[in-house]
């Protein structure tokens, strides 16, 4: 089995996420991580690739060359090739730009599954994956909190608002999986050794044969106007356990009349 | 301007939420049409009228009876084109996310989501996206049409007009990889012993618990302040605690006097079925978590020492 696994850098969880006013773009000047879930989509598929005893994973990801730092985490993982995608023209990617350029590279790839983390913690989207399933004519499943791969095609348990869906894809297949489906490896100190030196190679949007127009800004169908300040919340306390945690609670609660 | 809204419907109902987007979309002035998909639609179709549809749109293919959105992306593509649509609105859902991004990409057409609002500025559309945690709003634009638009859970009620619709049927044609996948079983949970919806006291658990055992504690505290246990999708998911005891998007919406939170990162989806609550208490090691945003009272702290012994104050407060 070849597996394609789109992961993405993310702003580390300790920093504060903020946009640009300027660029009126997420800010990734800072250090930045794989997309905490992202590991689990990448554990999967180095669970698929074990069991079925061969084959290959490989990471698909677009974003400023520095997110190679971040590949590296799930080559330590355990896959085996990143393919990252970066121009400077490619800054600035909405959805319907992104899933283009993810789209083209991915098609060279022709994995006979396609996985997804659940979502991105900066774009709170939970979407890519339909517009890429789309772009790549694949059936799609999303929300996988089971998946199994038998017989040719893919199976996943997902919840939804109502309960519980079963859905069987045919391979090829795009698949996003959520974040209760496995407990992502630590990588091995071997594992992180080996990393630099696995296979990562960095495309620009000539090598992809896209033109600039198609991605960026100008392959965006939308814009951020402006920027404002959300409403203002009410009084939150936030204090540190030292040990009267609990009885701090209580008393709050008796201030609120609630015991 | 034309506008139609995805209506979703779920057991021969239309949905409160794609219903509040429906007078969410009349606020933008003109007329507003409605889309029913599925097998055996049409009368459902009809009853958009009264919320405020004019034309409702219908697809009734047996090939659209299961919930899955490939299909719906021909269908929605087809009268996007045909009618020359400018605004499609979606209410958050499983459903509705898949079929926005894949009539995004379909159409090459821009989809902004988290949308809060949505109102015309000097002849633009522009939508208020609630971003990063909710940290910052951010005004949304689209830089051609059709604009697709993904709002979220509960921003909008149903306004009831008491108008009718007319119904407008559409032809459907499918795309081979539309259809590949395909839906083998659908399970419905409902809830036994008493719901959520109605404690006035909840006490949820979320994977800072550590373990399925780790709901013994939060059922002992719930107990003592006399409410119900809630869960997070993801202990949900991973099966912790039954389904009917989620709260959040794909889950419940709860409003209790007090909802404290164990082991609870807040994260957006969770956030809008539980932030209703008029008290809400949350117990977090990480003090960067973004419960502690919106939280009354947040505890930095381990929930295994902290709930135990909570439990025991409350009681012996309660006498
Ligand atoms: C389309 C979609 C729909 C979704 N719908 C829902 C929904 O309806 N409801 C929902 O809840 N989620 C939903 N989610 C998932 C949501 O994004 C989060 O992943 C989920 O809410 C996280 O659950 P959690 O807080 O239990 O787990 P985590 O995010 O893993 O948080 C666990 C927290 O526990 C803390 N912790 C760990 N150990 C301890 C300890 N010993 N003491 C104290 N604290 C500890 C950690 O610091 C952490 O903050 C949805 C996601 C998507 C993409
Ligand atoms: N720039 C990117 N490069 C590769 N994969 C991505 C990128 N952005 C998002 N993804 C993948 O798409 C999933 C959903 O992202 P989103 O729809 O933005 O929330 C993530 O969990 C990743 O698996």
């Amino acid at each position: 089995m070849k597996i394609a696994v789109c992961v993405k850098q993310v702003p580390d969880a300790a920093a504060t996420k903020r946009i640009d006013p300027g660029t009126k773009r997420l800010d990734r000047s800072g250090e930045g991580s794989l997309n905490p879930v992202d590991a689990n989509a990448v554990e999967e598929a180095l669970r698929i690739r074990d069991a079925s005893g061969e084959g290959e994973v490989v990471l698909v990801s677009l974003g400023p060359e520095k997110a190679l730092d971040s590949l590296r985490k799930a080559l330590a993982m355990g896959a085996d090739r990143a393919l990252l995608v970066s121009d400077p023209d490619a800054a600035g990617s909405d959805l319907v730009a992104t899933s283009a350029l993810l789209a083209k590279a991915l098609e060279r790839e022709g994995a006979d599954l396609v996985l997804f983390g659940q979502q991105a913690s900066d774009s709170d989207g939970a979407v890519l994956w339909a517009a890429v399933a789309d772009r790549l004519r694949l059936p799609l499943i999303s929300q996988a909190a089971e998946l199994t791969v038998e017989g040719g095609a893919v199976t996943g348990k997902r919840q939804t608002e109502f309960g519980y869906d079963v859905i069987r894809a045919p391979l090829p297949a795009v698949v996003a999986v959520a974040d209760s489906i496995n407990e992502p490896r630590y990588p091995s100190l071997k594992g992180i050794m080996g990393a630099k030196k696995k296979q990562q190679d960095v495309l620009s949007l000539a090598d992809l044969g896209i033109e600039p127009e198609r991605a960026g800004t100008t392959g965006s169908r939308t814009e951020v106007l402006a920027l404002s300040d959300p409403p203002p919340r009410g009084e939150t306390r936030k204090l540190e356990d030292d040990g009267t945690g609990a009885e701090k609670i209580v008393e709050f609660l008796v201030e609120k009349r609630l015991v | 301007m034309s506008v139609v809204v995805f209506l979703e419907h779920h057991e021969g109902e239309l949905q409160k939420g794609s219903l509040g987007i429906l007078a969410k979309a009349g606020q933008l002035g003109g007329e507003v049409a409605g889309v029913v998909l599925g097998s055996g639609v049409e009368e459902l179709a009809a009853g958009a009228g009264r919320y405020g549809a004019s034309t409702v749109y219908v697809a009734d293919d047996a090939k659209l009876e299961a919930p899955l959105p490939q299909p719906r992306v021909d269908v929605l593509a087809q009268l996007v084109e045909e009618k020359g649509i400018e605004t499609v609105l979606f209410a958050q859902s499983i459903l509705s996310a898949d079929l926005a991004a894949g009539l995004a990409a379909r159409l090459d057409a821009g989809l902004n989501w988290q949308l809060v609002d949505i109102a015309t500025q000097d002849g633009a559309v522009v939508g208020k996206q609630s971003a990063l945690g909710d940290s910052v709003l951010v005004d949304v634009g689209w830089t051609s049409t059709p604009r697709l638009a993904l709002f979220r859970a509960g921003i909008a009620d149903p306004v009831e007009t008491g108008g009718t619709a007319t119904v407008e049927k559409l032809d459907v044609t499918f795309q081979e990889h539309s259809l590949a996948a395909e839906m083998l079983e659908q399970a419905h949970e409902e809830s036994s012993g008493p719901s959520i919806e109605d404690a006035d006291f909840i006490v949820a658990g979320g994977r800072g618990l550590g373990a399925p055992e780790g709901f013994g504690m939060i059922e002992e505290l719930a107990k003592a302040l006399g409410g119900a246990v809630a869960a997070t999708r993801a202990v949900v998911d991973a099966g912790w605690y039954p389904y009917s005891a989620q709260v959040g998007q794909t889950g419940k919406n709860v409003s209790p006097v007090l909802y404290v939170a164990c082991g609870i990162s807040g994260a957006i989806q969770h956030k809008v079925g539980m932030q209703g609550s008029k008290v809400i208490v949350a117990i977090n090691k990480d003090p960067n978590a973004p419960i502690f945003e919106f939280a009354d009272l947040g505890i930095v702290g381990d929930v295994q020492t902290i709930v135990p012994k909570l439990t025991e104050l409350v009681r012996a407060r309660k006498g």
